[in-house]
């Protein structure tokens, strides 16, 4: 009794698992040749191999289907997860101080002490330019620092230098040379517009501490006058005096002397001492300390590193 | 909710740039238009920084004359300078990460001929079974010696 209850079970177990030997009386199912297309197999669901076949139909389900069903799944989720996040975003706008409020949160002290304060203690008549170049100079330079930095790595990455000529497989990207001499609007226009933006973009370095700009939006327009020179009259004309040599040497001597500008201000001025820069009168140009020669520098930076972006991009070398 | 929206609509405005250039990063295969994508969430992001400094009725933060030779350094005149320096910085590091992710898709393009990231992805795999198979290649006929 207990012995063929054992049998049985034995039986049953290797019936499960599909690993021991058959029962006489079952047919056994003629296994398809592997390389018959699955559409004209012989319909074997329900025999010993199912479970083989099932997983042979999903692959091939999948080998077909896949790839459109991710793409499909991945959109959806992709527009759903950006709708959850703009919906959330939304609730907490909703919650925010109204709009425009002076009594709002982010008008706290610390912006009446830069209002009242700014002034006197940093000379410039500009709060912003007193703000990002006196009393966060630090960041400043880090930000000028990550330009420069961003225009090594483009020169790097896109340089003719000697040890970038790695092999490629496609043709490099070729704009078409056209004759400069077919151009006679753009350069009759850039002959008088261009020392018209270079002087707009020095006033608007030099008033850095007076009026709105800057260094940086002085130097983007004094990098737009170059761009221009480079399109009107060839970018040889413009290699002559800008070329790689002279962009790095120039970046590296505007940061570095930001760096120990400030740095020697920092050390001698900070700290309630009292600084030896003199501040000079609010609203003239040569006031405010160390931010003029600073925005100088950074202009310089941002100029020479944003035509360099455009020279690399254009022709793939400056 | 939607009048508390209107009341704050330049912030409201920013948050659906910030989803329209974030689903253009997720959706987009054309690696341009991903980095696109991405600024449009820069900027969404500078749109919210200048609406959060706004103040109604005061003035850019630029010291005013007083007449009399001084300056008007009421705190009451002036908008908010610190969101100004802050979107500096936001823009300053956007132009940097968009030059290099550019200088990147450029070399992709030099090397696999496409811009699509898919294109792309299955020629980087189908050069890498080769690297391996002539790998393998290699080592077969070094043993075989």
């Amino acid at each position: 009794m207990n012995k063929e209850l054992k049998l049985i079970w034995k039986k049953f177990f290797n019936w499960v698992l599909g690993n021991g030997p058959r029962p006489e009386n079952e047919v056994i199912p003629v296994e398809p040749p592997p390389d018959l297309p699955f559409s004209q197999r012989p319909n074997d669901k329900y025999s010993r191999f199912h479970e083989a076949t099932l997983k042979e139909r999903y692959n091939q389900w999948l080998e077909i289907h896949g790839l459109h069903i991710f793409s499909i799944l991945y959109s959806a989720l992709s527009i759903l997860t950006c709708v959850v996040i703009v919906c959330l975003l939304l609730a907490t706008v909703a919650e925010l101080p109204p709009f425009g409020h002076e009594r709002n949160p982010a008008n706290n002290e610390v912006i009446r002490r830069y209002v009242e304060h700014g002034g006197h203690e940093t000379g410039a008549q500009n709060i912003v330019a007193g703000l990002i170049l006196d009393y966060r100079a630090f960041d400043t330079f880090g930000e000028s620092s990550v330009l420069f930095t961003a225009a090594c790595s483009v020169l790097m990455m896109l340089g003719k230098s000697r040890r970038n000529r790695i092999k490629t497989h496609q043709p490099k990207l070729k704009i078409p040379a056209h004759n400069l001499n077919d151009e006679p609007i753009l350069r009759g226009i850039a002959s008088f517009s261009i020392p018209a933006i270079l002087m707009l973009g020095c006033v608007v370095v030099i008033n850095g501490h007076l009026t709105p700009g800057g260094g940086f939006s002085g130097g983007a327009i004094l990098s737009t006058a170059l761009i221009l020179a480079a399109n009107a009259y060839g970018s040889q004309r413009v290699h002559q005096f800008f070329n790689e040599r002279t962009f790095v040497i120039l970046s590296s001597t505007a940061l570095m002397i930001y760096a120990l500008s400030k740095g020697y201000s920092f050390f001698t001025g900070a700290n309630l001492f009292h600084s030896i820069i003199p501040k000079g009168t609010v609203g003239n140009i040569l006031s405010a300390g160390l931010i003029l020669p600073l925005n100088i520098c950074v202009g310089l930076i941002v100029a020479g590193t944003l035509y360099t972006f455009y020279s690399l991009f254009n022709k793939g070398d400056l | 909710m939607l009048s508390k929206l209107f009341l704050n609509h330049y912030e409201a405005v920013a948050v659906i740039l910030f989803g329209i250039g974030m689903t253009n990063l997720l959706l987009q295969r054309n690696l341009i238009k991903k980095i696109i994508g991405l600024n449009i969430m820069d900027t969404a992001v500078y749109l919210f920084l200048a609406a959060k400094g706004y103040v109604a009725g005061r003035e850019a933060p630029i010291l005013i004359e007083d007449g009399a030779g001084g300056w008007l350094t009421s705190s009451a005149l002036y908008v908010n300078p610190v969101p100004a320096g802050l979107v500096l910085t936001g823009i300053v590091v956007s132009v940097s990460v968009t030059a290099f992710s550019l200088s990147l898709a450029l070399k992709l393009y030099e090397n696999y001929g496409t811009l699509n990231i898919d294109e792309a992805l299955l020629k980087m795999t189908e050069e890498q079974v080769e690297l391996e198979t002539r790998i393998e290649q290699a080592e077969e006929d070094v043993l075989g010696d």
